[in-house]
């Protein structure tokens, strides 16, 4: 007969190493897709990989220059179109955004951040693909845009008030106008936070697909014209898992990897940021 | 209920009220700052000392649902009045807080210079001199002259309380509001910004909160006592604390309250 | 050098005009500032209305055509210009559902052994790795989904369910790989680190009392967090896994890579189902006639509505216990 004080410890002993079995297990998945990246994708990374265009359907070699740079184009129109926006938002938001227009927009904010993207992609093809009558990588960098810009926004905002008040008020009471207190006082000093917030915005969308389907729908061919379709390496991932060659799928594979490999450096970088100005603003 | 009344008065408060919405915090004051001075404010916890402090310099109305009423006299000139630019203003008085605030983005030279370069002044020679004069002003130069570009962070608290002070004066404003500067400091700190006060004032009007009855004994020449939004009574430093007219200011003052 | 003098003589006023000239000028650049950042701002709200009135506008013919059928028929036949969504809702909730079941356990889980056993040392790294899941993009899930888990389902997972369960309608039929279960197993990978950030920050947010007071009384450690830190922040989690939900609806590429894409509804987990994100994904470019076309709009409409729903109940939820702090948003 156990006593009920050991079998509460009992309990508690074993609930502790469940929940510790499952952080494991949420680990060990991120541990096989990785691994599975590495272990397929590794061995067709050559040289020709990144710098030769895909060969015509069912040969065996070639690359995926094309998406490398598409990804590149698309992506770096978009956040050139975003970054702006979603920083003058999030910047608008902390300075004025205590009234009732400020609360809307952050609830709007919130709202676009959760719809899917695919309905964005609807979105953008309705006016940016229809009325032109083609496809355009541009269409598909105002997609990603418009997902970027509540992103951008709330991560800023929060970054901005995280600046203490009291040095907003050192810099009024010295005579700085209430713009360049804004700027050079407070965006400044929360520079490294909007930054991170930056980049790890870019990062998720230089991975996002369903955006770009309808939009750059993507190209065969090396492009860097933004007024027609273009190739990304999402979606060149997705034409070539889906496809019915086995060479189409090993560069799958390869192409996930530099791809996850850019999210990566995006991501580290964005904790770099952070940590550079943890130090300077303690 | 002016106090020291020969002398000349580059700061005066006449019949200031000072509001959040419809309550009033400040009531009524009427006060003269005299010329290089130093007069210390002396009163319990929220009792509408620092938002007194806070309309000599029109920071007050920076706050949620602040206004003012009645008059501040800069040099006999209303800062009230109509046509006048509080940024502008807020240039020709300098405060110094609670906390140290220096701006953590730039160097000890730039923090300096910051209240300069705002006012559109550039010249690095005229910077140069401006800066090593409010440092030398502020007793901080010894100590950072081989390092005015590293992080004004860099700095301990004592030290960039004393930069904030700097920073302050570099500007050259006619008046120094202080609102409870040693608050954050240690008996060090607080012993070098109080032989500050001693040695400024041969410049400047100085105006300090403080909630030390004792710093106030050491630093002031005249001392108000305020309470519940009032200024009870201001007078010579040694009167009051030794022969205080008002009966509530000699409860204060001999700890019964507050 | 100031033209004031630093010294106040009796009698003199100031130099008249000079310093007193305080001109509202500066104003203009204050105006200015302030009205590029609200008119950047009023981007947003103006954005959603039009997409909002877009999607409508775009439904419409088909919402007129089908009214309320659209959402119980199950016949979508392009030819024949009839289209009911009922298999792709029915998709969308199953899939989900099924993927809350199966990441819900894991995601608390993680964050019960992150704020509450974890020691510090693993606390981070651990905190970094499942954090590094959400930010695999989806199109890679998907690739992985095809190539490592329908094989492995495929070999080691559905033989022996089919043995024990496949007698019930949950796991009969044949297995072809992609399917309703295949999608949603992808689906909960994919949340997990969305409701176990939340749920971090909510349990962090439990006042630390709560949990004291429990060992205090003699509860074992983990008596004292699921007793009393637990239901406490049991809103607030509620609102995690909510969000968890918002998320795995709008999912759409690993879904349309792994779910099969057929117009089914079946109590099979086995079977090929569709969600309405994959199917918009899938169809959208094929949309030959301008009802078809129509129809994947008001698939769209309802996805929007559904998702924005999801969210603002989520969002309510967390605010209650952990107001305003990042997670709400940053999850989002």
């Amino acid at each position: 007969m156990i006593s009920l004080r050991v079998r509460r410890r009992f309990v508690s002993g074993l609930m502790t190493t469940l929940v510790g079995l499952l952080s494991g297990l949420a680990v060990l998945a991120l541990v096989l897709i990785l691994g599975h990246l590495v272990a397929k994708g590794a061995s067709s990374l050559n040289l020709d990989f990144f710098i030769k265009n895909p060969v015509p359907a069912g040969q065996s070699g070639g690359g995926v220059a094309n998406a490398i740079v598409g990804t590149g184009i698309i992506v770096g129109v978009a956040a050139l179109m975003g970054l702006p926006v979603g920083i003058g938002t999030g910047l608008y938001l902390a300075e004025y955004g205590s009234g009732r227009l400020g609360w809307i927009v952050r609830f709007v904010a919130d709202v676009l951040n959760g719809t899917p993207s695919i309905v964005v992609a609807i979105f953008a093809w309705t006016w940016l693909v229809k009325p032109m009558g083609h496809f355009s990588a541009f269409a598909g960098s105002v997609a990603l845009a418009v997902l970027m810009v509540p992103m951008i926004a709330r991560t800023t905002e929060e970054m901005v008030r995280l600046v203490p008040h009291s040095l907003r008020e050192a810099a009024l009471a010295l005579g700085y106008p209430r713009w360049r207190t804004s700027l050079r006082i407070v965006a400044r000093t929360a520079l490294a936070g909007i930054v991170t917030g930056c980049l790890v915005g870019v990062a998720r969308i230089a991975g996002e697909t369903a955006p770009l389907l309808f939009t750059s729908l993507g190209n065969l061919n090396f492009s860097t014209s933004i007024a027609h379709p273009m190739q990304t390496l999402s979606l060149q991932i997705y034409t070539y898992a889906t496809g019915p060659f086995e060479d189409w799928h090993r560069m799958a594979w390869a192409a996930a990897l530099v791809l996850m490999g850019l999210v990566l450096i995006l991501a580290l970088a964005a904790r770099w940021a952070t940590r550079r100005g943890h130090g300077a603003a303690r | 209920m002016a106090q020291p009344a020969d002398a000349p008065a580059p700061l005066e408060a006449v019949r200031l009220t000072a509001l959040f919405g419809r309550r009033a915090v400040v009531k009524d004051v009427s006060v003269r700052f005299a010329a290089r001075t130093v007069t210390a404010v002396i009163g319990p916890s929220g009792c509408g000392k620092s938002t007194f402090l806070r309309c000599l310099n029109r920071m007050h109305e920076l706050s949620d649902s602040g206004w003012v009423t009645g008059k501040v006299l800069l040099d006999g000139h209303d800062i009230y009045d109509t046509g006048v630019d509080p940024v502008q203003l807020r240039r020709r008085i300098g405060m110094v807080f609670q906390r140290p605030t220096p701006f953590p983005t730039m160097s000890i030279y730039d923090n300096v210079a910051a209240g300069l370069r705002v006012n559109g002044r550039r010249s690095r020679s005229e910077l140069d001199e401006v800066v090593e004069r409010s440092l030398h002003q502020a007793a901080l130069w010894d100590e950072v002259k081989d390092r005015l570009r590293a992080s004004a962070l860099s700095l301990s608290g004592g030290q960039q309380q004393r930069l904030c002070v700097a920073r302050a004066l570099a500007p050259e404003p006619e008046v120094l509001l202080l609102d409870e500067p040693t608050a954050s400091l240690d008996p060090g700190g607080t012993q070098r910004i109080e032989e500050l006060c001693h040695e400024l004032k041969t410049r400047y009007t100085i105006v300090i909160v403080t909630h030390n009855l004792q710093q106030a004994g050491r630093v002031s020449d005249y001392t108000g006592f305020f309470y519940l939004g009032e200024m009870v009574e201001i007078a010579r430093t040694e009167v009051l604390f030794t022969k205080p007219a008002k009966e509530q200011t000699e409860a204060y003052i001999t700890g019964r309250f507050g | 050098m100031t033209a004031l003098p630093l010294e106040s003589k009796p009698g003199t006023a100031s130099p008249p005009g000079a310093t007193w000239r305080l001109l509202r000028g500066a104003n203009v650049a204050d105006r200015i500032y302030k009205g590029i950042l609200t008119t950047l701002a009023l981007g947003l709200p103006l954005f959603l209305i039009v997409l909002v009135t877009q999607l409508v506008v775009s439904a419409w013919p088909s919402i007129r055509r089908f009214g309320f059928s659209f959402l119980w028929n199950s016949v979508w036949d392009p030819v024949a210009g009839v289209f009911g969504a009922a298999p792709m809702v029915f998709g969308t909730i199953a899939s989900a559902f099924l993927a809350l079941l199966m990441a819900v356990p894991l995601a608390l889980g993680v964050a019960i052994f992150l704020t509450e056993f974890a020691p510090k040392w693993v606390r981070q790294p651990v905190a970094f790795l499942v954090e590094l899941l959400a930010a695999i993009p989806s199109v890679v899930y998907g690739l992985w989904g095809i190539f490592v888990l329908i094989p492995f389902l495929r070999s080691h997972v559905v033989p022996p369910l089919r043995a024990v369960l496949g007698w019930t309608p949950f796991f009969s039929g044949v297995f072809y790989g992609n399917s309703l279960l295949a999608g949603s197993i992808i689906l909960a990978i994919m949340i997990v680190p969305y409701i176990a950030a939340v749920s971090r920050e909510i349990l962090l947010a439990v006042p630390g009392t709560q949990r004291e007071a429990a060992l205090g009384m003699g509860a074992t450690r983990w008596e004292a967090v699921w007793t009393a830190v637990v239901p406490y922040g049991r809103a607030g989690l509620l609102g995690a896994v909510i969000l968890g939900l918002g998320r795995a609806l709008g999912e759409t590429m690993a879904v349309t890579m792994l779910i099969g894409n057929r117009h089914d509804i079946g109590l099979s987990v086995l079977q090929p189902a569709y969600t309405m994100a994959a199917a918009i994904a899938n169809e959208f470019s094929e949309a030959t006639t301008s009802l078809y076309l129509s129809a994947l709009f008001e698939v769209g409409l309802l996805l929007f509505v559904i998702t924005v729903l999801v969210n603002a109940l989520a969002r309510i939820l967390i605010w209650r216990v952990a107001r305003g702090t990042a997670a709400g948003s940053r999850a989002l």
